[in-house]
C-alpha cells in the first residue's frame, strides 16, 4: 500500500432510528481506497454497501441517521467538515453514479445544463466554456453527435445513453473518486459490458480511483483491483482480484461465486443459490451474522464475533472461524458442486 | 406549436357550441316554464302573450330558435333579458372587468402566499412549524368565503371602521379601474384576501405534499451529489418540478374563477361581477342570460384550460410537442 491513501474509512456505523428500533445498517466497517486504484464492494441488497459509499458523500438526507466512525480523505475527517466545506468535495473530488440512470437525471432540464450547472457551481468560467466543456466531455462518454445532444432533455436519451451522460456529469470536475453504485445493474447485459468498458477506459484518462458497488462478482471480476466482500453490515472478506476469485475464504464469498453463470466451466445442473434471507440488522444475533444460512456453521459461530483479520496471505482478510485447511477442503462442494461431484 | 393553437381553437368552438345547445334544451325542455309569460308581466292577457311569443320568436320550430338566440347573441348583439328587459351583452361586457379585478388580484396574492407557506412548511418539516402552517392552511379551507366575507365587513365596514387601520375602506361596491386607481385598489383589497385565503391554503399544502415527494426523487439526490446548495436544490430542483402539478390546478381554478365562480365573494362584497349576474339570471330562469353566460363561463375555462397545456409544455420538455 503507498504511503497514504487517497479515502481510508475506518470504524464506520451508519444507523436508523426507527419506530420498531434502530437499524444498524453498517456496523463497523473500515477500508482504504487507493489513488487511481479500482475497489468492488461486493454483497446482496440490505449488505450495506450503498448505504457505506453514501456516508462518505454525506448524501443520506434522513434526519434519522446516525453515524460514528471517521471518513479521511487526503488527510481530511468529512466527517468534521462544515455543510459548505462538503459541498465543495462532493461532484468535485468524489463524485457518484447512480444505479437507476432513467430516474437519476432532472427530467425539466437538458443535460447540457446539468453539467453545466455542476461545473459552473466548482469553477468560474467565461461564457460559453461550461458548455463547451460539456460537449467534449458528452463526446468522451461517447455519445453521438454531441453538439447537438447537448440540448436534448433526459427523456430523449435510452437507459444506456443516460448513464453515459451520468457518467460524464460524475467526471465533470476530473474528481479523484469516482463511487459507482450499481452502475449497471438497471440495463441490459450488452449495454453493462459497454458501461463497464467505459469506465474502465475513463479510469485510465482520467487517473481516477473507483469505488464500484455491486451486486454481482461477474462484474468486478474484469476491473477491480482489490474487492470487499460485505455482509448485514460488515465485511466478511476482502483481497484483491486474484486471492477473492481463486482463494476465496469466507463461506458467503462461495455462496456468491457459486451463483455466477460461468462459461468457462462444465454447464451445473443449476446455478446454486444462497439459501435463506439476509439477518434483520434491527437486532444483530450473537455470533457471526451468516451462521444461519451457513452450511459450514459449527458451534463456535454463534458464540464468538469472527474478527476480520489476515489468515492466508498479505492483504487478504476474512471473517470466517474455521480452519484455513477446511474452508479449502470444503469450498469447491458450494461453489462448483459438479466439479467436486467429478473430482 | 400552430397546429396546436388551431387544434384548441376548433375545441374550444366545440365545446361552447355543445354547451349552448345543451342550456337551450334544458331550458326549453324544462317544464312549466313559459319565457313569453315570465317576460309578460303580472296578469297579463292571452294576446299579449301570443304576441310576445311570436316577437321574439318563439312559435318557431326548435332549431329556428335556437339559431335566432345564436345571431341575437353573436351577430346582431342584442339579445333581451327576459327580466330587466335590457340588452344582456353590454350587461357582460359591463361584468366582466369587475370579475376580472377581483380574480387576478386574489390569484397573486394566492401564488405569492401558498408558494411562500408550502415551501416554508416543506423545508421546516420536523420542526412545530410545519404542522403550524398546515393547520393554518386547513383553517383557511374550511372558512367558507360568505362568512369570512361577512365578517371582514363587520369589521370594516362598521365595528372597526373608525378605527385607523379600516378608516380608509370605502363602502361596499366597485369602483372601476380608469375611473380612480386607488379606490379601485382600495375597494377590492379585502374581496381579495377574502377570495385568497381559500386557494392560499389549499395551494399550499398541494405544494407542500410535491416538495415532499420530489425530494425523495433519484434527481434531488444526484443535484446533492453534484455540491450545489440546499437552496439552489430546493429552487431549482425541487421547486421547479413540484410547480408541474401547481400550475395545472391554478389554470383551471383561475378559469373557473373568471367563469364566474368567485359569486360568492362577488355577492358578499357587493360587487357587480359576473357570478352576481349568473346567480340573479337563474333565480329567475332569465334564458337569454343563462345561455350568455355560460357560454362566457365555457370560453374562459376552455381558453385556461388551454393555456394550462401551454404552460405545462413549458414547465415539462416530457410532454412538449415536438
Amino acid at each position: 500500500m503507498p504511503a497514504e491513501p487517497l479515502l481510508e474509512v475506518k470504524d464506520l456505523h451508519v444507523s436508523f432510528r426507527t419506530e420498531d428500533g434502530i437499524v444498524r445498517a453498517v456496523d463497523g466497517v473500515s477500508f482504504t481506497v487507493g489513488e487511481g486504484e479500482v475497489v468492488g464492494i461486493v454483497g446482496e441488497s440490505g449488505s450495506g454497501k450503498s448505504v457505506t459509499m453514501m456516508s462518505v458523500m454525506r448524501l443520506i438526507a434522513d434526519p434519522n441517521v446516525m453515524y460514528t466512525g471517521e471518513i479521511i480523505y487526503k488527510g481530511r475527517n468529512l466527517m468534521g467538515l462544515s455543510r459548505d466545506a462538503m459541498r465543495g468535495v462532493r461532484g468535485e473530488e468524489i463524485s457518484m453514479i447512480f444505479q437507476d440512470p432513467m430516474t437519476s437525471l432532472n427530467p425539466v432540464y437538458n443535460i447540457g445544463w446539468q453539467i453545466e450547472e455542476q461545473l459552473n457551481e466548482h469553477y468560474t468560467l467565461r461564457k460559453g466554456q461550461a458548455r463547451q466543456r460539456a460537449v467534449e466531455l458528452l463526446r468522451q462518454v461517447g455519445i453521438p453527435n454531441a453538439e447537438q445532444r447537448v440540448d436534448n432533455y433526459p427523456h430523449e436519451f435510452s437507459g444506456g445513453m443516460r448513464q453515459r451522460v451520468m457518467i460524464a456529469l460524475a467526471l465533470s470536475c476530473n474528481p479523484d473518486l469516482l463511487i459507482a453504485d450499481e452502475p449497471t445493474t438497471a440495463l441490459d447485459v450488452t449495454i453493462q459490458a459497454q458501461i463497464l468498458e467505459l469506465i474502465k477506459d475513463l479510469k485510465r484518462d482520467f487517473g481516477s480511483a473507483v469505488a464500484l458497488i455491486t451486486h454481482d462478482l461477474g462484474v468486478v471480476a474484469d476491473i477491480a483491483d482489490r474487492i470487499l466482500v460485505m455482509y448485514a453490515g460488515r465485511i466478511v472478506e476482502e483481497g484483491n482480484k486474484e486471492q477473492i476469485f481463486y482463494d476465496p475464504q469466507h463461506p458467503y464469498t462461495w455462496g456468491l461465486l457459486g451463483s455466477i453463470a460461468r462459461l468457462d466451466r462444465p454447464r451445473p445442473r443449476r446455478l446454486t443459490a444462497i439459501a435463506g434471507q439476509p439477518p434483520s440488522m434491527l437486532n444483530r444475533p450473537r455470533g457471526c451474522a451468516f451462521r444461519p444460512r451457513c452450511p459450514q456453521a459449527f458451534d463456535r459461530c454463534s458464540a464468538e464475533d469472527p474478527p476480520l483479520t489476515e489468515k492466508v496471505g498479505e492483504g487478504h482478510l476474512d471473517a470466517c472461524l474455521l480452519s484455513v485447511e477446511d474452508k479449502r477442503a470444503r469450498r469447491d462442494a458450494t461453489i462448483n458442486p459438479e466439479l467436486a461431484e467429478t473430482a | 406549436m400552430l397546429t396546436f393553437v388551431i387544434r384548441r381553437l376548433i375545441g374550444l368552438i366545440v365545446v361552447m357550441f355543445v354547451l349552448s345547445v345543451l342550456v337551450f334544451l334544458l331550458f326549453f325542455e324544462t317544464p312549466g316554464v313559459d319565457p313569453a309569460r315570465l317576460m309578460a308581466g303580472r296578469n297579463p292577457n292571452p294576446e299579449t302573450i301570443k304576441a310576445i311569443r311570436h316577437e321574439f320568436g318563439l312559435d318557431r320550430p326548435l332549431p329556428v330558435r335556437y339559431a335566432l338566440m345564436m345571431k341575437r347573441m353573436f351577430i346582431t348583439r342584442d339579445l333581451i333579458s327576459y327580466g330587466s328587459h335590457t340588452k344582456v351583452i353590454p350587461e357582460i361586457i359591463a361584468a366582466a372587468p369587475v370579475t376580472f379585478s377581483l380574480v387576478f388580484g386574489a390569484a397573486v396574492i394566492w401564488v405569492v402566499f401558498s408558494i411562500l407557506f408550502g415551501l416554508a412548511a416543506a423545508v421546516l418539516r420536523g420542526t412545530i412549524w410545519d404542522p403550524l402552517l398546515m393547520v393554518l392552511a386547513l383553517i383557511g379551507i374550511s372558512i367558507p368565503v360568505f362568512w369570512l366575507g361577512e365578517i371582514v365587513n363587520l369589521f370594516t365596514q362598521s365595528r372597526w371602521h373608525n378605527f385607523f387601520l379600516f378608516s380608509w375602506v370605502p363602502p361596499l361596491g366597485y369602483t372601476p379601474l380608469t375611473q380612480d386607481p386607488l379606490k379601485w385598489f382600495e375597494g377590492l383589497v379585502f374581496p381579495w384576501l377574502t377570495l385568497s385565503v381559500l386557494y392560499v391554503g389549499f395551494y399550499a399544502r398541494v405544494l407542500r405534499a410535491n416538495l415532499i415527494e420530489t425530494e425523495n426523487e433519484d434527481y434531488i439526490r444526484t443535484a446533492r451529489s453534484k455540491g450545489i446548495s440546499e437552496r439552489r436544490v430546493l429552487l431549482k430542483h425541487n421547486l421547479r418540478t413540484s410547480m408541474i402539478a401547481f400550475v395545472s390546478l391554478f389554470g383551471l381554478d383561475f378559469g373557473i374563477l373568471v367563469a364566474g365562480g368567485a359569486l360568492l365573494t362577488e355577492v358578499v362584497f357587493g360587487l357587480p361581477g359576473v357570478g352576481l349576474l349568473t346567480y340573479n339570471s337563474l333565480t329567475s330562469l332569465d334564458l337569454p342570460v343563462i345561455m350568455t353566460t355560460v357560454i362566457y363561463g365555457a370560453f374562459f375555462i376552455t381558453l385556461a384550460s388551454a393555456l394550462v397545456d401551454l404552460l405545462y409544455a413549458w414547465l415539462d420538455p416530457r410532454v412538449r410537442p415536438t
